[in-house]
């Protein structure tokens, strides 16, 4: 049975901008992958841990120390808009 | 062979110490086959003639002058374009980046760029690395060398196909769920993925954080060792990096497989497996056992639930990094009345529809109400994954499967059911959620005259053994075929 | 006050003043010209990595130690994922279900009646950058567009949660002060609310007394100093009383504090916001922080507030003077090296909250920096209690020490200040001053005593100010025998 996605409220929090046909698409698509993907539900795991990282090793730090910046010519060269020292933005819907 | 395009770098190596080839004769050859083939394969999608004109004229300088940085001096090696480097274009395939010029190197480049190589430019991907096809890219597919019909495999198919096509030696690709290894089986060539944190990731564009590695491929394991000791090390900038030692790769190479325990994974022939995959791989590994080798058959059953555990994980960290990519700093941006309507058409016109996908996955899989049975219960299958590895490394030194449960496949082919496509990474994703490194060795050509690679797979930071068997593999059982395209003939 | 149970939780951002950011190389400075402290980790460019700062694990570790939390042997990061312009990467890199410190307390007193406020969490997590919003005077509604400057972006911050155990206005006030004060003591930020370097945010819902379960939770944002914080608790309380009161619902929202109008508005409410897709951090491994390192911190904190205030009050201080002297601005250094000196722990209070304090607001500079010294400090207080200066005079010779001129004894003698306690020479004064006003004279013979302190003006102004003025009074009565 395949999975049921609210995929517009998805979307909303991805922040893509979907029409409804892709949203219908997008939407049966995921709901395929994810009832094969729900088979990770089908092996008990109980008292199993959670791994999030391959890696067994802990604490990898840097000393407090000052390192070189970047040019900001070279960083705003990529801004797809700039006003003088500033990336320029369309105004902001929401309060911080 | 008569043309240095199709060298080794071992044998290159010798050519320019003994100043019979010089680099920039060494460069010209492989840019010679480069514009005759890059028509129809579209490995890259950046070639730097004048930056690498610039190293290889350098190299020579440098060997004249008696200061030989080592086996890649004057070598011309490609990169997957989700590695950085400073002032050249870096696209990940994806529009979002069109025109995007890094403001810094990789720490891959760097150590490539310190150790004399020339950097021949970048090649073409799935967008993001997302995909097992390269079909996925905003800027064109890759054709595989031995037939312009199939995919060269993914996501790494342009480095896959720029090296089995001879317009690089050697190239860099990255590893998420198989995007080195699949791609070299399915083109022929050497891929390797190291250890996760051997290889220091800062600089590539991440896919999935906690399962990215680059890796090299390679046109012999002996390349892929050289490759691999220039990359390796920790990286102070990675705090993911492995803090100790490179494993010595080089001292047992040579070592042969007589008393080595080899296990061969039941769940990985399984039924999906092409017959002829099977057959080629079953002989490879006949061959092993001939020259010594203690063959067994071993089971990990958690491998069956793999593939699903990868796409739930591998999408949940996408969707986080690729997050950035908002119209705010660099990038495509799209016009919007409000800055989260300019995100929002950005992301939705500069990121394609797999990226999208899996963008959607991900962020579903980690929602508020889903997270446990989706995500949270991936990562602990992903525990169950690295225990039955653990326990199968009790028993046997390496594993061996095929790569690829098929050979290359027609573009278009799978473009429109992700599912099928998602299957061609069954055998090379669980090595991915352990973090293990895995290698694929091309050991035949089915009866199309498609290559086929075998993969050898070792524990974490196995990479001595693993090279090792890989080595007995290419001798015993490897396969010198070279692809059509790879010759002036078959590009003309 | 309020007919409900009031229930407060505070959460608290404090920029930590380490020389480079919490995850990248890039100076902690805001000064600096716009979107030059950057790099590829703090811009969020592809491929760049964070690598946490140890000065800053440090540093949390001694917050969490001094509020008397638990120190986690092995915490990790998480990504807390929402879209924002000025937030780089569209997550900040923070802690989640496995802090660095957890369960701790801090003790708080409203009018000598003490409280215990828990502590939930201290965490370490990364700024934003800051965006200005053209037009519309700088607010976010009508504006034409927005600059962003990144600079700020990935200054390590440090994240106190208090539990929900305050009830008034002025007990978030006092938690606010002492966690303040706390920060400073340890000289781990400015700690400027003003600027933005101390940050609070708290959680406020109302419910009828006896109700188990808790009311609507509002949020109010943008308090930038301890008064606001207090004054805008003040106005919810009382908002959402009247709302209660007329049976209307109070909307689960986030507000803001306006200063002018002095009330509270809502924001825009972020739709699905709070989803924040907790996913941890793949791109680091867990801190962890062995036994010894957590004693070390422990053991190498410096005298908190509280301890150092009570201490003071066994010196004698009352509870308002112990509480500014040990306020911190090195009052407290003072103190006690007057004392060491000799002087009267009380009596240098009062010069220290008195004078002292006013003269270090005016000249600006911390009181380190100034050539005031215990030593001289006791000087001038034995000087004043001994009669020899008087306290008119001795603020002369405290601006004089504070200017760098010397020695308070050779000060009051440059400046011809010292009193003169020569009874001779007074009875003079006195008698002159006496035969110079007969009318006044008779008026205090009549009973009017105002007339002492005319006519000892008078004597000091014949002195030059160097009498004591005690002295003078006395003298006075017993000579016009009233
Ligand atoms: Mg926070
Ligand atoms: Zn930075």
């Amino acid at each position: 049975m395949p999975v049921d996605i609210d995929i517009a409220k998805v979307a909303r929090l991805a922040r893509i901008a979907i029409t409804e046909e892709e949203a219908a698409e997008y939407g049966a698509q995921l709901g395929d992958i994810l009832e094969h993907a729900a088979r990770v539900q089908a092996l008990p795991t109980d008292g199993v841990p959670p791994t999030a990282h391959p890696l067994p090793i802990a604490n990898a730090l840097r000393d407090d120390v000052i390192e070189p910046t970047l040019d900001r010519e070279e960083v705003l060269a990529q801004a797809p808009e700039r006003d003088g020292d500033f990336f320029k933005l369309p105004p902001f819907l929401e309060d911080s | 062979m008569s043309d240095p395009a199709d060298l080794t770098i071992s044998a290159a190596g010798a050519l320019l110490r003994s100043g019979d080839l010089s680099a920039v004769e060494l460069l010209e050859a492989v840019l010679r086959r480069a514009s005759m083939t890059e028509a129809i394969l579209h490995a890259f999608l950046t070639i730097d003639s004048a930056g690498a004109s610039a190293a290889a004229a350098a190299a020579d300088e440098a060997f004249a002058a008696g200061d030989d940085l080592g086996h890649l001096h004057g070598i011309p090696i490609a990169l997957k374009d989700n590695m950085v480097t400073r002032g050249i274009e870096t696209t990940c395939s994806s529009q979002i980046l069109s025109g995007y010029i890094p403001p810094y190197d990789a720490t891959v480049v760097e150590r490539l760029k310190a150790a004399g190589a020339v950097i021949v430019g970048k090649t073409n991907m799935d967008e993001f690395a997302m995909g097992s096809s390269t079909e996925n890219s905003a800027y064109g597919a890759t054709r595989n060398p031995w037939d312009p019909d199939r995919v060269p495999g993914g996501s790494s198919g342009g480095s896959a196909a720029a090296v089995s096509a001879g317009s690089a030696l050697a190239a860099l690709g990255s590893d998420t769920g198989g995007s080195i290894r699949q791609p070299a089986s399915l083109t022929g060539v050497v891929g390797m993925k190291p250890t996760y944190g051997l290889v220091s990731r800062y600089g590539l564009v991440a896919f999935a954080s906690s399962l990215d590695q680059i890796g090299p491929l390679t046109r012999t394991v002996d390349d892929a060792v050289t490759v691999f000791e220039a990359i390796a090390g920790h990286d102070p900038s990675d705090a993911t990096s492995y803090p100790g030692p490179v494993p010595d790769v080089r001292t047992a190479l040579d070592g042969g497989v007589a008393g080595l325990r080899v296990g061969v994974v039941r769940e990985l022939w399984g039924e999906g497996t092409d017959p002829e995959v099977a057959a080629v791989c079953r002989r490879a590994v006949d061959l092993l056992a001939d020259a010594g080798a203690l063959v067994s058959e071993v089971s990990l059953p958690s491998l069956e639930y793999a593939l699903s555990a990868y796409y739930l994980i591998a999408p949940a960290e996408c969707s986080s990094n690729l997050a950035r990519f908002d119209g705010v700093r660099y990038g495509l941006r799209r016009a919007g009345s409000t800055v989260e309507e300019m995100m929002a058409s950005s992301r939705h016109d500069g990121l394609g529809p797999e990226v999208t996908r899996r963008v959607l996955l991900g962020t579903y899989a980690l929602s508020a109400g889903y997270y446990d049975a989706f995500y949270g219960q991936a990562q602990k299958v992903r525990t169950l994954v690295i225990r039955d590895f653990a326990a199968a490394y009790g028993d046997v030194d390496v594993l061996i499967s095929p790569v690829s449960p098929t050979t290359a496949f027609k573009i278009g082919e799978r473009t429109d059911d992700p599912l099928a496509m998602y299957l061609s990474d069954v055998c090379t994703i669980p090595s991915n959620l352990a973090g293990d490194p895995g290698i694929s060795v091309p050991v035949g050509l089915d009866s199309g005259g498609l290559p086929i690679g075998l993969q050898v797979l070792a524990p974490a930071l196995g990479e001595a053994v693993l090279f090792r068997v890989a080595k007995a593999v290419e001798s015993l059982a490897g396969s010198d075929a070279r692809p059509a395209l790879a010759t002036s003939e078959g590009a003309a | 006050m309020s007919a409900y149970d009031v229930v407060i939780g505070i959460e608290t951002h404090v920029e930590l003043r380490t020389a480079s950011k919490m995850f990248c190389g890039c100076p902690v400075d805001f000064t600096a010209e716009p979107n030059t402290a950057v790099c590829p980790v703090c811009l969020g460019l592809p491929g760049a990595l964070p690598v946490p700062n140890a000065r800053a694990v440090e540093w949390t570790i001694a917050l969490g130690s001094a509020l008397g939390c638990d120190i986690a042997a092995e915490s990790v990061f998480h990504r807390k994922n929402y879209f924002y312009a000025d937030l780089p990467k569209n997550y900040q890199i923070s802690q989640f279900d496995l802090p660095l410190c957890s369960d701790g307390k801090l003790d708080v007193e409203v009018d000598g009646v003490p409280t215990v406020v828990g502590i939930t969490r201290v965490h370490m997590e990364e700024d934003t950058g800051k965006s200005t919003h053209m037009g519309a005077g700088g607010r976010i509604t009508g504006s034409e567009g927005s600059l962003v400057d990144f600079n700020r972006s990935g200054v390590p911050l440090v994240e106190v949660v208090s539990e929900p155990d305050i009830k008034t206005p002025e007990q978030a006030r006092a938690y606010a002060t002492e966690l303040r004060e706390i920060v400073l003591s340890l000289g781990i930020s400015d700690a400027r609310l003003e600027e933005g370097s101390m940050r609070f945010d708290a959680n406020i819902s109302l419910r009828p007394p006896g109700q188990q379960e808790l009311g609507v939770k509002v949020e109010v944002k943008n308090m930038n100093s301890l008064r606001s914080l207090q004054r805008a608790l003040a106005y919810e309380i009382e908002r959402q009383t009247k709302r209660l009161d007329a049976d209307e619902p109070i909307e689960q929202a986030t507000r803001h504090w306006e200063e002018e109008s002095r009330r509270t508005a809502p924001g825009r409410s972020k739709e699905e916001s709070s989803d924040y897709r907790y996913l941890r951090e793949p791109d680091l491994i867990p801190v962890a922080v062995s036994r010894e390192t957590i004693e070390a911190v422990g053991s190498g904190l410096p005298e908190l507030p509280a301890a150092r205030r009570s201490r003071y009050r066994e010196m004698g201080l009352d509870f308002e003077a112990a509480r500014l002297v040990s306020a911190g601005e090195g009052l407290g250094g003072l103190l006690e090296a007057a004392v060491a000196e000799g002087a009267g722990a009380a009596s240098v209070a009062n010069w220290l909250t008195g004078d002292v304090m006013a003269q270090i607001r005016s000249l600006g500079t911390p009181v380190e920096e100034t050539p005031l010294t215990g030593a001289r400090l006791a000087e001038l207080v034995a000087m004043v209690d001994g009669g020899e200066l008087s306290a008119t005079a001795a603020k002369d010779v405290l601006a004089g020490v504070m200017a760098g001129e010397g020695e308070p004894r050779q000060i009051a003698e440059e400046r011809d200040l010292m009193q003169i306690t020569d009874s001779g020479f007074i009875e003079e004064a006195v008698d002159r001053v006496l035969a110079e006003h007969p009318d006044e004279v008779e008026r205090l013979r009549g009973g009017d005593g105002r007339l002492t302190g005319f006519l000892v003006g008078m004597v000091m102004k014949a002195t030059g100010g160097k009498a004591d003025p005690r002295q003078v009074s006395e003298m006075i009565r017993s000579r016009a025998g009233a």
